[in-house]
C-alpha cells in the first residue's frame, strides 16, 4: 500500500496534466464551456433566492441572512464541488475502462483527477463569490479568511476519501451511482446550505451535527458571510482527522479491489 | 539472463452475478450479504500452469486460437493483471502495445495527448520533451500535431499511439496484434522499428494471428491452447503444428490424433511433421555427374531430387525447398507456388527436381528443408533441417552468398597474383 502511495506521488505530473486536460477539454469543446460549469449553481442560486425572498419571504424565520443570495452562494459553491466529484467518481473508472484494461497505470489517478478538477472549478467559482462580496460591499476579516484554505483542505480530504471508496465499489455494484444520486439530494437538504444552522429547530442540531458537511458549510458561511468570529473550528479540525481516517480506509479498500478492477470495468 | 520469466502461472477470471455481467448492490442486499456477492459465481481458467522464459534480446511470438490465453499472458507480463498463482518477473522497462492511443482525449491537441500518454506509460515530462520530435516525425503528423485528436484519421491516430509507445524505449516490448489494423505503409514502418529493436538486443513478445510474421520475425514461437503451452520452440515448427491442428479440426473433427509436435524436436530444430497425406519418401543431393554427394564445390551445380507419394489423389499441393546455414539463417527458399506453378494433381508416386546451376555459397556446412504442403501452408510433410551438405572452396571468403566476381586494378596499383573470384 505504501509502495502504491509512492507510485501515486510519482504520477503527480500525470495527475496535474490530466486535470489540465479535463479543464481544457471542457472549456474548449464549447463556446460557453466555462459558463456551463457554473450554470447549475447560478441557476440554483437564482431559483432559491427568488423562492425564498419573493415567493415566500416569511419562510426564512429570522432575518439575519441578508443578502440571502450571498449566503446561499457560500454553501452552494462548495456543495457543487462535493456533489459533482462524488457523482462523477461513481462512473470514472467504468468510463476510463479502456485505460485500466489496456495501459499499466494506477487506477486511483482517475478519481483523484475528478476531485482535483472539481477543486479547480471551485476555486474559479470563488471569483464569482468575490464579485458578489464586492457588489454587496461585505467586509471580510483577513483573520477569518485565513481559515479558508483549511476548510478547503478538509473538504478535499473528505471528498477524496468518499470518491475513492465509491469509485472502486461502483465497479462491482453499478447501481451505487443511482443510490448515490438520491442520497445526495437527501444530503443537500440535510445540510445547512439554503438555511442557516440558527434557523434549524434546536432539537435537530444534534442530528445535523452528525453530518460532516454541516461543519464544512457552517465554516464557509461563518468565514465568508456571518459576522462575528468563527468559533466552529474545533469541529472542523475533528472532521479533518476523521476525513484522513476515511481516506485511509478508502485507499485500503481501493487497493484491495485494485486487481479486480481491470477485469470488471 | 532472462528478460521475462513466467513460472507456472495460472490466471482465473472471476465472473460475478449469475444472470448479469455485473452485480448490483440491490441484488446483493436482497440475496443477503454483500460479501457473498463479492465472491465469484463462476470462474474461467484463462491460463493453466504456463511457464515461459524469454532471454534478453530474443523475439518470441505467441500464437493460438481466440480465447487460448494469449492476451491474458501478455497482460500479465505487462503487469496490467496479476496471476492467480505463479510468478511473473520482468527485468527492465516494459512498454505494451496493446491498444494504440488508449487514453487519447479527442478534444485536446496531439501535442498535449503525447505528453499525457507518455506520462501514463511512465515517462517524465522532460523525457517526452526530448523525444517529442522523434515521435512527431515517426507519426508523420507535421503541423497536425497541434490539432485536436478528434480531427485525425484513424491512421494518424494509430501512428501517434505507436510512436509514443515505441519511444518509451522499453527493454521489453509487448505487442498485441497491433499490426493487423494498419495499412501497408504503417505495417512496414512498424516492422522496421521492430527490426531496429532486435538489432539493439531488445526483447520483444508478440501476440498475433499473422503466422507469417512469427516465422519471419521471431526467434521462437509459443503455441497456447486452452491456457496451456501446447508447443514451443522453432517458429516454423510451431506454426506448422498449429496450422495442422487448425486444418484437421476444420476438416475431420478429430478422427486422428494431431501429430505431437513435442515428439520429434531436438536441439537444433531438426524434425519432421505434417499430416502425411503426401509423403516425401526420399531426398537426394546430386552432383553435376548425377552422383549423390555430400560435398559440393562452390559455384558448381547442385541438383535436389525428392520422391513423393500420395496415397490418395491431391489437388492442393505445393513443393518447397529451403537452404539454411548451420546456424539456421535462411539463404534461399522457394516453392512451386511462389514461382507460379499451378497444381493439378498429385497421385501415387512422383518426384520433383530442383536444379541449381551455380551453388554460389561460401564454404561451410548447410542444411536443407524440403516440404510438401497445402496452398495455405498446412503441411503434408515437412522435413526441417533433415538434410545437410557442405560447400567446399579453395578461397576462404566470408559471409553466405558468393557472387561470381573479379577484381581489376588500374593506375599505379600492381598486384602480383590477381585474385580471381572463380576457381
Amino acid at each position: 500500500m505504501l509502495a502504491n502511495l509512492r507510485q501515486v506521488f510519482r504520477y503527480r505530473a500525470l495527475i496535474s496534466s490530466l486535470v489540465a486536460r479535463e479543464l481544457k477539454a471542457r472549456y474548449r469543446g464549447s463556446v460557453l464551456g466555462f459558463l456551463w460549469t457554473f450554470a447549475n449553481p447560478l441557476l440554483l442560486l437564482g431559483i432559491y433566492t427568488f423562492v425564498f425572498t419573493v415567493v415566500m419571504p416569511g419562510s426564512r424565520g429570522g432575518t439575519r441572512l441578508e443578502p440571502y443570495a450571498l449566503f446561499l452562494l457560500c454553501g452552494i459553491l462548495p456543495w457543487t464541488w462535493f456533489q459533482t466529484s462524488v457523482l462523477e467518481s461513481c462512473t470514472v473508472l467504468v468510463a476510463g475502462g479502456n485505460l485500466i484494461r489496456k495501459v499499466l497505470f494506477p487506477a486511483e489517478v482517475l478519481p483523484i483527477v475528478t476531485v482535483l478538477t472539481g477543486l479547480v472549478n471551485f476555486a474559479l467559482s470563488l471569483l464569482i463569490l468575490a464579485a458578489f462580496l464586492a457588489y454587496y460591499a461585505r467586509p471580510v476579516s483577513a483573520g477569518e479568511l485565513a481559515w479558508l484554505p483549511v476548510i478547503v483542505l478538509v473538504q478535499l480530504t473528505f471528498t477524496l476519501g468518499l470518491s475513492l471508496l465509491l469509485s472502486s465499489l461502483t465497479v462491482h455494484f453499478r447501481d451505487l451511482r443511482d443510490l448515490a444520486a438520491n442520497l445526495l439530494t437527501l444530503w443537500f437538504w440535510g445540510t445547512p446550505i439554503i438555511y442557516s444552522m440558527s434557523q434549524a429547530p434546536e432539537r435537530f442540531h444534534r442530528l445535523l451535527g452528525w453530518n460532516p458537511l454541516t461543519h464544512l458549510m457552517v465554516a464557509y458561511q461563518s468565514v465568508l458571510f456571518l459576522e462575528g468570529p468563527y468559533d466552529g473550528w474545533p469541529a472542523l479540525l475533528w472532521l479533518g482527522v476523521l476525513s484522513l481516517a476515511l481516506l485511509g480506509v478508502a485507499y485500503f479498500v481501493f487497493d484491495r479491489l485494485r486487481d479486480t478492477l481491470a477485469e470488471e470495468v | 539472463m532472462h528478460a521475462v520469466e513466467v513460472r507456472d502461472v495460472r490466471k482465473i477470471y472471476r465472473r460475478y452475478g449469475r444472470r448479469k455481467s455485473f452485480g448490483t448492490l440491490k441484488s446483493a442486499l436482497l440475496s443477503g450479504g454483500v460479501l457473498r456477492n463479492l465472491r465469484p459465481d463462476t470462474t474461467f481458467l484463462a491460463l493453466d500452469g504456463v511457464s515461459l522464459d524469454v532471454e534478453a534480446g530474443r523475439t518470441v511470438g505467441i500464437i493460438g486460437r481466440n480465447g487460448s490465453g494469449k492476451s491474458s499472458m501478455l497482460k500479465l507480463i505487462a503487469g496490467i493483471g496479476k496471476p492467480t498463482s505463479g510468478t511473473v518477473r520482468v527485468s527492465g522497462r516494459v512498454s505494451a502495445l496493446i491498444e494504440l492511443g488508449a487514453g487519447f482525449h479527442p478534444e485536446i491537441s496531439g501535442r498535449e495527448n503525447v505528453f499525457i500518454n507518455g506520462m501514463m506509460l511512465g515517462l517524465s515530462k522532460a523525457e517526452i520533451a526530448r523525444r517529442f520530435d522523434d515521435i512527431v516525425s515517426f507519426a508523420e503528423l507535421g503541423e497536425f500535431i497541434d490539432e485536436p485528436v478528434k480531427t485525425y484519421s484513424s491512421g494518424m491516430y494509430m501512428r501517434l499511439g505507436f510512436a509514443v509507445a515505441i519511444n518509451v524505449d522499453p527493454d521489453v516490448l509487448l505487442v498485441d496484434e497491433v499490426l493487423a489494423v494498419g495499412d501497408e505503409a504503417f505495417t512496414h514502418k512498424c516492422l522496421e522499428k521492430f527490426a531496429e529493436f532486435k538489432r539493439r538486443r531488445k526483447t520483444i513478445v508478440l501476440v498475433t494471428h499473422t503466422l507469417d510474421l512469427v516465422t519471419r520475425l521471431c526467434d521462437e514461437a509459443v503455441w497456447l491452447d486452452g491456457g496451456k503451452v501446447r508447443a514451443a520452440g522453432d517458429p516454423k515448427r510451431v506454426v506448422d503444428a498449429y496450422l495442422l491442428e487448425v486444418a484437421s479440426s476444420e476438416n475431420r473433427p478429430r478422427t486422428e490424433a494431431p501429430p505431437d509436435p513435442a515428439a520429434a524436436p531436438d536441439s537444433n530444430g531438426a524434425g519432421r511433421w505434417g499430416s502425411r497425406e503426401a509423403e516425401i519418401e526420399q531426398v537426394e543431393l546430386l552432383r553435376a555427374d548425377g552422383q549423390p554427394a555430400h560435398v559440393f564445390e562452390s559455384g558448381q551445380p547442385m541438383r535436389i531430387r525428392a520422391h513423393v507419394r500420395a496415397p490418395r489423389p491431391l489437388q492442393d499441393f505445393v513443393f518447397g525447398i529451403g537452404i539454411f546455414t548451420a546456424d539456421g539463417v535462411c539463404c534461399f527458399g522457394t516453392n512451386t507456388d511462389i514461382e507460379g506453378g499451378v497444381p493439378r494433381e498429385l497421385s501415387g508416386s512422383g518426384d520433383f527436381t530442383v536444379d541449381i546451376d551455380r551453388l554460389d555459397l561460401v564454404a561451410g556446412a548447410y542444411k536443407l528443408d524440403v516440404a510438401v504442403h497445402r496452398h495455405d501452408g498446412v503441411p503434408y510433410d515437412y522435413h526441417r533441417f533433415l538434410y545437410s551438405f557442405r560447400v567446399a572452396s579453395p578461397v576462404k571468403d566470408t559471409g553466405i552468398y558468393r557472387p561470381r566476381h573479379r577484381w581489376t586494378f588500374g593506375g599505379g596499383i600492381t598486384i602480383a597474383e590477381p585474385p580471381g573470384g572463380q576457381p
